[in-house]
């Protein structure tokens, strides 16, 4: 008769345990090889060493270049937040994975630069567009939402691709599918840039980015209170629990789902002008969109604060691999490091760093 | 078909035993030092209030669960962690509370998926389709057939099991748990939701089951009297504890549970 | 009155289990098979090379993804990169074994493909739904890399692209600039309408039924013995297989050459929204949805000019190009709400009334 024993011992998880050997086996690796490089056995040219150990040496060399590319990482995250915030905002409060949000960036800043092009001045502009994205806010619930309200997430998903190419389509008609410049002196955003002497180096901060990270910032706390401390914020978080529930309280499906895309709408204005302001407005923005993808899945889908450290993360962590490590691969690893992360990630912690455990209920 | 080292257990010994299983989710204690065990063709029953762990056992039974603590045997040997599908190569099936059907799929399909366990023909066979492999899906076909003959559901074979009444859709699970040919059952509240005339339906072929098949079968059920008229023994538990054990005669007796779950007739 | 299965007993369970029960379904597809390879000696070159070519492709690589996505139901957002693999594996093959037999290379990229289709499925034991599709863009973006900086691939070729040489079967050039569109419609005609049924066997099997089980609910599916992990990554390796394939015919029976970007994001994208549109869980369906959505900027291209000419208005093709994704976008929306189960849904409804027909039921 085999007899092993059918219990799980508690105290020490297996996982906990997986964790520890990979930490002790990675402690083990550097001591060797900082070892092996100081008695020579191994130095530059071995790819052992360029790829554990030199990128090391040469962020101690040049510090004021890690920090030049530490901030460049911080901004593109805090922008990186900034669209997963509007992703946040709407599964929160649906339930849908707005896949479009990506393009609404774009849309929401082709239509402030459209506007702007045809004479209207840079404020008026701003309010207008503002407009329009609410308008686009009640399209979308009108005509997607609502005809699709108790069919199952997946197919929610798959219209926002249709929504995705729909406005795809209809920017590129309507505004063109050049390139365009961003009106940030107009909005009166700050121009220019300030260095500074760190570690002996220059490191150049460019004025709107600065704006850019206080402006996110602002937005996100405004967004953090709004949603805990109103009652509209309340209503949003109860139609995200159960949409038959607070129907059965009275509250109005319609108008939380409009002001919620709205909300999402002013977000992706917001970073549609960020964005522009540091490179272009053109459809190309629409694909780095997807790069929110991974910063939802560090930062799990529901959490705004997760939203945030998933941006940070991903935007520091795509920065510095292609600057250190990037040239070993040949260089242009940001269009997929990000991903490989988040799956990495997702390997160790399917719901991310804040999301809620995934519970399996039969 | 039994995997050729498992023993054969003769009827009235035990088939499973469960020996101080204690399941906890966090600071939530769904099972306490649960002990009892269920003999080879006996038709065994587990009740009790909502919440006292019914289901929970169950899943461990399954392999779903892993208990926190004690062990469980089944056909002699003490199983360390098990995954389901080990459970059910091991001979378990079960039914689910809330109809576990694959929706998309018809009732036929349905029982052909309860036979994937014992289809064998490999993946370049069934590239080409013709010839070994369907002759094993014909096979099949006319073991599925006999349990929808049995199950009386020859009407609805190809309909979506989405379409279906509640009741029949329970008829169509405990078929494809049927048609794992089991040796062990678990049924989760298989008539939850069903009228007088459906209950007797289903309680006629629980009985068939259990005396034509020989299949041994564990009940969560909270209709007393489909309780007593079937099982052979019953267990009873109450926030995670078992609270009695015994034939049905002597458990309805009992004063814990008459305090616990059956109440007084007035 | 003429679809009727009246007189049509099924005497086994071969009969009963068949893929085309009906007489006279058999006889119709018989009919389309027959035009189909007819078209051939009877179609314009612009109809060979820009419409029925690229469709066939495209419906293959839409029943690899229906595969994966609609009966697996493991979303998967890297077709193009699995065609892309497909492609580079066979040009490598090609042009290192070049006096193989060019079919056999087709048909063995694929491989390549379902490798790296199972290598980027491994995730897929412990990620579901949403976050899976993360892990196969994952998939896109690093493989769509590789074909750029890995000069390898592309044979350290300078202008990173690679071309299709010249290839011939039994004597007649298939592969090249010489390859008539006669020739490669034929060949690729046959090799899709093999590996159709090919996928077809499988789903009607024990396999389809053991992917459908997961799609539904994969907690009873493990609880009846099927294993999770081993279904999920043959699901990937074959979807994989096909769009492999499907992506070496792209680039060697259509194009005749290609760049990384070929295999991009929107390939993915445009692959999905056939199977969406078309049907997920069908493979008739996969042929609608690409029909559909291929033949969509085709068509708009000949009807737009049509209406607009006699007022002197013209349309430029940018526009065109607009309006398809204006289109193809409120199609996938349109569908989804009046019908979540594509073309072939509505196919199958219109059978049904034509079965009853005259009478309405």
């Amino acid at each position: 008769m085999a007899s092993e024993a059918a219990v799980r011992r508690p105290g020490i998880e297996p996982r906990m345990v997986a964790w520890l050997f990979a930490a002790l086996g990675v402690a083990a690796l550097v001591v060797i090889l900082a070892i092996a490089a100081r008695t020579g056995a191994i130095g530059r040219g071995n790819l052992v060493y360029d790829v554990v150990v030199d990128p090391f040496v040469l962020m101690a060399q040049a510090p004021d270049l890690l920090v030049q590319t530490l901030w460049e990482g911080l901004v593109s995250g805090v922008l990186y937040a900034l669209i997963a915030l509007g992703f946040v905002l709407i599964f929160k409060a649906s339930g849908v994975f707005n896949f479009a949000q990506g393009i609404m960036v774009v849309f929401a800043a082709l239509t402030l630069v459209g506007l702007h092009e045809k004479g209207v001045p840079a404020l008026v502009a701003l309010v207008l567009a503002v407009g329009v994205m609410l308008v686009l806010a009640i399209a979308v619930e009108r005509v997607v939402l609502r005809p699709l309200v108790n069919q199952p997430d997946i197919i929610l998903f798959m219209a926002t691709f249709g929504l995705t190419y729909f406005l795809i389509g209809l920017g590129e008609l309507i505004f063109g599918g050049n390139p365009k410049q961003m009106i940030a002196r107009q909005l009166y955003l700050p121009q220019g840039a300030t260095d500074a002497a760190i570690f002996g180096g220059r490191v150049r901060f460019q004025h709107i980015d600065i704006a850019a990270a206080a402006i996110a910032s602002l937005m996100i706390a405004t967004l953090a209170v709004f949603f805990s401390k109103t009652r509209i914020g309340r209503a949003l978080r109860a139609v995200a629990d159960s949409h038959k529930a607070a129907l059965s309280v009275g509250i109005s499906l319609n108008q939380i789902w409009v002001i919620v895309w709205f909300t999402a709408g002013i977000v992706a204005l917001v970073t549609g002008i960020m964005w522009g302001a540091r490179s272009d407005v053109s459809f190309a923005l629409q694909i780095i969109a997807l790069k929110a993808l991974p910063v939802l899945i560090l930062g799990g889908f529901t959490s705004i604060p997760g939203a945030i450290v998933g941006g940070l993360i991903i935007g520091v962590g795509e920065k510095i691999g292609e600057f250190y490590w990037g040239p070993l691969l040949g260089g242009g690893i940001e269009s997929w490091l990000a991903y490989m992360i988040a799956l990495l990630f997702l390997l160790y912690r399917p719901q991310g760093l804040f999301g809620e455990k995934i519970i399996e209920r039969v | 078909m039994r995997a050729p080292d498992s023993p054969v257990v003769a009827k009235g010994d035990a088939l499973l035993a469960v020996e101080n299983v204690s399941l906890g989710f966090g600071g939530v204690k769904a099972l306490s030092d649960v002990s009892f065990d269920i003999r080879k063709g006996e038709i065994r029953a587990i009740i009790g209030p909502n919440g006292a762990g019914k289901t929970s056992m169950l899943n461990c039974i399954n392999g779903f669960y892993h208990p926190t603590d004690g062990c469980i045997t089944f056909k002699g040997r003490r199983r360390a962690r098990m995954r389901p599908h080990a459970a059910a190569r091991g001979g378990i099936a079960r039914t689910f509370q809330n109809v576990a059907l694959f929706k998309g799929m018809t009732t036929l399909d349905n029982l052909m998926a309860g036979r994937s366990l014992k289809m064998h023909k490999s993946f370049f066979w069934q590239l080409l389709r013709h010839g070994p492999a369907m002759e094993e899906e014909i096979a099949h076909r006319r073991v599925v057939e006999d349990i929808i003959d049995f199950l009386e559901i020859q009407a609805i074979r190809k309909v979506p099991v989405g379409k279906l009444p509640y009741g029949l859709q329970k008829r169509v699970e405990l078929g494809r748990a049927l048609a794992m040919e089991p040796e062990l059952l678990l049924l989760d509240e298989p008539m939850a939701g069903m009228n007088l005339e459906e209950k007797e339906d289903m309680s006629r072929f629980v009985l068939d089951v259990n005396q034509q098949f020989g299949t041994t079968i564990a009940l969560i059920e909270h209709d007393m009297g489909v309780v007593m008229d079937l099982s052979d023994r019953v267990v009873v538990l109450e926030y995670g504890r078992k609270i009695a054990d015994g034939k049905p005669d002597e458990v309805k007796r009992d004063q814990r549970v008459i305090d616990a779950y059956l109440g007084v007739a007035h | 009155m003429f679809y009727r299965e009246a007189g049509q007993f099924k005497t086994s369970y071969a009969a009963d289990m068949a893929v085309f029960p009906l007489r006279q379904d058999r006889i119709g597809l018989a009919a389309i098979i027959a035009v189909a390879y007819a078209v051939a000696f009877t179609g314009s070159d612009f109809l060979l090379q820009a419409v029925l070519i690229p469709f066939l492709i495209f419906a293959l690589a839409a029943i690899g993804l229906n595969l994966l996505t609609g009966y697996a139901g493991l979303l998967s957002l890297g077709t193009g990169a699995f065609m892309g693999v497909g492609a580079y594996a066979c040009y490598k093959l090609t042009t290192a074994f070049p006096g193989v037999n060019f079919v056999v290379w087709v048909l063995v990229s694929g491989l390549f493909s379902a490798g790296i289709g199972v290598f980027f499925g491994l995730p897929s034991l412990r990620i579901k739904g949403f976050y899976l599709a993360v892990a196969t863009l994952a998939a896109q973006f690093f493989l769509q890399w590789c074909f750029n900086r890995v000069p390898w691939l592309y044979n350290y070729n300078v202008s990173g692209a690679i071309d299709a040489p010249l290839r011939t079967l039994f004597g007649v050039p298939i592969v090249g600039p010489t390859a008539t569109s006669q020739t490669r419609y034929l060949v690729v005609l046959t090799l899709v309408i093999l590996l159709t049924w090919v996928a077809s066997n499988l789903v009607h099997g024990r396999i389809g039924r053991m992917w459908m089980a997961i799609r539904d609910m994969d907690i009873a599916a493990e609880l009846m013995g099927i294993k999770l992990l081993q279904s999920k990554l043959l699901a990937f390796a074959v979807s994989s297989y096909y769009c492999g394939v499907a992506g070496a015919m792209m680039v060697f029976f259509w194009y005749g050459g290609a760049e990384y970007n070929v295999f991009d994001i929107n390939q993915s994208f445009i692959v999905l929204f056939m199977i969406i549109i078309g049907g997920l869980g069908s493979l008739i369906g996969s042929f609608f949805g690409a029909a559909l959505i291929f033949m969509l900027p085709i068509a708009l291209g000949i009807i737009l000019p049509a209406i607009l000419d006699p007022f002197g208005l013209s349309i430029g093709s940018d526009t065109i190009e607009h309006l398809r994704f204006i289109i193809l976008g409120a199609l996938i929306i349109f569908f989804l709400i009046v019908e979540p189960h594509g073309l072939a849904r509505l196919w199958q409804i219109g059978k049904q009334k034509l079965r009853v027909w005259p009478f309405p039921y």
